[in-house]
């Protein structure tokens, strides 16, 4: 009887099923026009920290701070640098010192009025050595710093500094709250209090952080009245979230984003983006290795490693060749380099010349020396650990034996990389928007816990290096950057592995979005959903 | 009973400081420091910068005078400041996450015991029988499927393709505007999938215990005497044999104290619940060593109480064992 009746049930289940996702297919195709009103929700693996940026080192403080704070300067979307807060600015002739003209109309989530004091304490805070920030660098490299007026603020540097201008892009932080306190204390860290598009309103720890929208900000009311960022640990949950549309945005993994959002239910309710991110993936080696020494070495190992092969087969085609420091959409990219493509024969030949001779066992040897080497690679990163197995497997094929370990990240730093300890790694660099790679490359960076850890020594490529870091003039700086990036190409101190496609998925009701150079977000004050199609009221 | 107790109470102290010693050694001894282990790599965080905060955290002082400040601050139960970018107390970042573990944790050892017992009696009553073979086979089924994956099936089958179960988290974004009544459905809700996986887990290894235990009393000679007296099944069973086969049944209860604050990553990740386990690997992972001693001093305290809870409630219940 029982068991009867269960059947019943069955096709009710069947049919519910069927119903509930009968909606209408166009209801999202209408672009309409631009409304206030609506949620955005998005997802974090990680609980922000801390929301006073410049104490937190972690993406979504950021993230989340970034809606909340301002700074003096921005990128717009092709990466130039606009006002924000200050409205505009002059460069002294000497090109040490910038003075920044205020915008007059900005206040505070609180009503009080923004002026150059906050400027001011913002800049003696970031310096203080009781301050534990991360980001004091460029701001020691300030002479000196004044107060013109309540809306005129100049700062001098020793020498000039090209990132000088865009480091002003730090968020400003209210003096009136924060003045006389022990900063690491204060409340802001919890319910922040900024200039910025949208206002804090609630963090539920460990749950979710939810903002509104700022009617009176400078730059016009965002269209969007609220954002929620929930926290979502796990990236299976985080996706199962979104297709249950709990959530309404979410960066894609390359097989999420061609394999599993490929079908018609998904795509009449989501848009996909993408954009080069702010990333490469290079195999560094060891200088002092008594192989890689040799530049031949390392372009017969560039021209040995098949980098199509790992897009297609490892991002499913979700990046481009990477062929130096940059990516190809930034002004500083030189596109003319050397380049290396997969050329068996070629790599075979230098090797040759570099004196390596097979031996009988089919590896190659260099007076009686084997030429084998480890690759090292962080745990968790899988996209990472498949390159160095296409790596292995192509470099046999050259008579290269290659090992691959797998450590985790903190000891991978201190144990191996800190040490020197290591022949060659995978590893990836973010690629900054201005493009000073002084700490990267410069020789006399080589220190402890210092960047340039594969020991690059080039003459040429420091004094460029200094002289790109100390011109203002972009046309100048262009062609140091330029001459820099073939040097790279020749020497081949990195193979330059690729440079991923960002996906990020939004639901469709949102309309005014277009990706850039920037990505997608510089905008995103005028994001809007059109009347008709707001979920959240 | 009372000295017993005093003295048990007094040995704790000692081990109390072994275990944390110990602790505290090997967190320092795994690579990487707090504060920087983010940004490790990053080219805007200078070598000075790094020295700076070392020293902002006291990491540049030797370890012994590290673990004797440690210590003279618990001695007045101060957790101390996270080193964590969010500086908050430990003890409020602790306390914020033991109501949502202890409650899930709560809710699912009263349904393991619910449905584990009257398993475990069922398969002692009718041993080798065909429904005997299949609960067992559930319980292990349950002990054996790993968590994460259960869990995802579940979500995508309740969650996406029904609608009728939230996926993840505890309460709804809206839970605020939502009625009294509205907010207990909406909790009960977000409750059901979380509150069942764990406790399937848990079914086997209850109902496993109180089948060996019963059919252990059942071959007893008193039972055979209780059925020879012409007492019916049921009377034998539930006044005779089961309350001595309860017996250890209620150790398990004290030993799973301490288990009640702890929860498992992967479970809590995948449930998005903001609860100890994800924090306890939150802060290894970034060498949070003020939040992980906390944890474990917490969690070492209620080991060693739940040992003694489960040896008081066992003297209690079993006159044989009791000590003068």
């Amino acid at each position: 009887m029982a068991i009867k009746r269960l059947i019943l049930l069955i096709p009710l289940v069947l049919i519910c099923l069927a119903c509930t996702r009968s909606k209408d297919p166009k209801l999202y195709d209408d672009v309409g026009v631009p409304a206030y009103g609506d949620t955005i929700i998005t997802a974090s693996i990680g609980e922000p920290s801390n929301l006073i940026p410049i104490l937190a080192t972690d993406s979504p403080s950021h993230e989340v701070a970034s809606f909340i704070y301002n700074g003096l300067v921005k990128y717009d979307k092709d990466l130039k640098i606009i006002g924000s807060l200050a409205e505009s600015w002059d460069i002294s002739k000497d090109n040490l010192s910038i003075t920044f003209h205020l915008r007059k109309d900005v206040k505070w989530h609180d009503n009080t009025p923004f002026t150059a004091h906050d400027v001011m304490f913002t800049y003696r805070l970031i310096t203080d050595p009781k301050t534990p920030t991360a980001y004091a660098g460029d701001f020691l490299l300030v002479k000196e710093a004044k107060v013109l007026d309540d809306y005129t603020f100049k700062v001098t540097y020793d020498k000039p500094f090209a990132p000088g201008l865009i480091s002003w892009s730090t968020a400003i932080l209210p003096r009136h709250l924060l003045e006389g306190q022990d900063v690491t204390k204060s409340p802001l860290s919890r319910r922040p209090i900024g200039t910025g598009p949208y206002k804090f309103q609630e963090w539920i720890p460990g749950e979710r952080i939810v903002l509104t929208a700022n009617k009176d900000y400078f730059e016009g009311s965002p269209y969007i009245s609220r954002y929620i960022m929930r926290i979502i640990p796990d990236t299976a949950t985080m996706f199962l979230e979104l297709k249950r549309y709990g959530i309404d945005m979410m960066g894609l993994t390359p097989l999420q984003a061609v394999r599993q959002t490929d079908y018609p239910a998904f795509k009449r309710e989501f848009n996909k983006f993408r954009y080069l991110s702010f990333t490469y993936v290079y195999l560094g080696y060891n200088l002092k290795h008594q192989f890689f020494k040799d530049k031949r070495v390392r372009q017969a190992i560039s021209y040995g490693i098949d980098k199509k092969e790992i897009i297609d087969g490892i991002l499913l085609g979700q990046g481009v060749e990477a062929d130096g420091p940059y990516k190809p959409d930034m002004w500083a990219y030189n596109g003319g380099v050397k380049k290396y493509p997969y050329d068996r024969e070629k790599a075979m030949m230098l090797l040759k010349e570099a004196g390596f001779n097979r031996g009988a066992d089919n590896i190659l040897y260099k007076d009686g020396a084997p030429f084998e080497f480890t690759i090292l690679v962080n745990q968790g990163n899988d996209v990472r650990i498949r390159c160095a197995e296409l790596i292995q497997k192509r470099l046999a094929d050259l008579g290269i034996k290659v090992k691959i370990r797998v450590i985790e990240w903190a000891s991978f730093i201190n144990e191996f990389i800190d040490k020197r300890n290591f022949e060659a790694v995978i590893l990836g660099w973010s690629i900054p928007n201005d493009p000073d790679i002084f700490d990267i490359w410069h020789s006399s960076k080589q220190g402890k816990k210092e960047l340039n850890f594969i020991s690059f020594e080039n003459k040429e490529v420091d004094e460029l290096l200094v002289r790109a870091r100390h011109t203002l003039n972009m046309e100048e700086r262009k062609r140091y950057y330029h001459r820099i990036q073939e040097i790279l190409a020749e020497e081949q101190p990195y193979t330059f592995l690729f440079v991923p496609y960002a996906n990020v998925t939004i639901h469709k009701r949102f309309k005014g979005i277009e990706p850039a150079p920037a990505g997608l977000m510089y905008d995103f004050i005028k994001w809007y959903v059109p009347e008709k199609q707001m979920r959240y009221r | 009973m009372l000295r017993y107790l005093i003295k048990r109470l007094l040995f704790m102290i000692p081990m109390l400081l072994g275990i944390t010693l110990i602790s505290f050694i090997v967190i320092h001894l795994t690579p990487g420091e707090p504060g920087v282990i983010e940004s490790e790599m990053n080219p805007k965080v200078t070598k000075e910068v790094r020295e700076r905060i070392r020293a902002y955290y006291g990491l540049d002082k030797p370890l012994h005078v590290q673990y004797y400040m440690w210590l003279k601050r618990i001695m007045r139960l101060d957790f101390g400041i996270s080193f964590a970018s969010d500086r908050r107390p430990v003890i409020d970042k602790i306390k914020e996450r033991i109501p949502v573990t202890v409650s899930i944790n709560l809710i699912s050892m009263v349904l393991i015991f619910i449905i584990g017992i009257p398993i475990g009696i069922y398969c002692a009553k009718h041993k080798d029988t065909t429904i005997d073979k299949a609960l067992t086979a559930f319980v292990f089924a349950g002990y054996a499927a790993p968590t994460f994956w259960l869990a995802l099936l579940l979500m995508m089958f309740f969650g996406v393709y029904l609608e009728w179960l939230p996926i993840s988290g505890l309460k709804s974004f809206n839970f605020n505007e939502l009625s009294f009544m509205g907010k207990i459905l909406d909790i009960a809700q977000h409750l059901i999938l979380p509150v069942c996986i764990s406790a399937f887990g848990g079914l086997a290894g209850i109902s496993r215990y109180m089948k060996s235990s019963l059919l252990e009393v059942l071959r007893q000679e008193y039972i055979t005497t209780a059925y020879a007296k012409g007492l019916p099944e049921d009377v034998v069973l539930k006044k005779h044999a089961l309350r001595n086969a309860l017996l250890p049944v209620i150790t398990i209860i004290g030993l799973s104290v301490p288990g009640l604050i702890g929860g498992s990553v992967i479970f809590e990740s995948i449930f998005s619940i903001p609860g100890m386990g994800q924090l306890f690997y939150m802060s290894v992972m970034s060498r949070d060593y003020p939040t992980i001693m906390g944890i474990l001093v917490i969690g070492a305290f209620l080991t060693l109480l739940g040992n003694l809870i489960s040896d008081i409630l066992y003297a209690m219940a079993d006159p044989r064992i009791r000590i003068g």
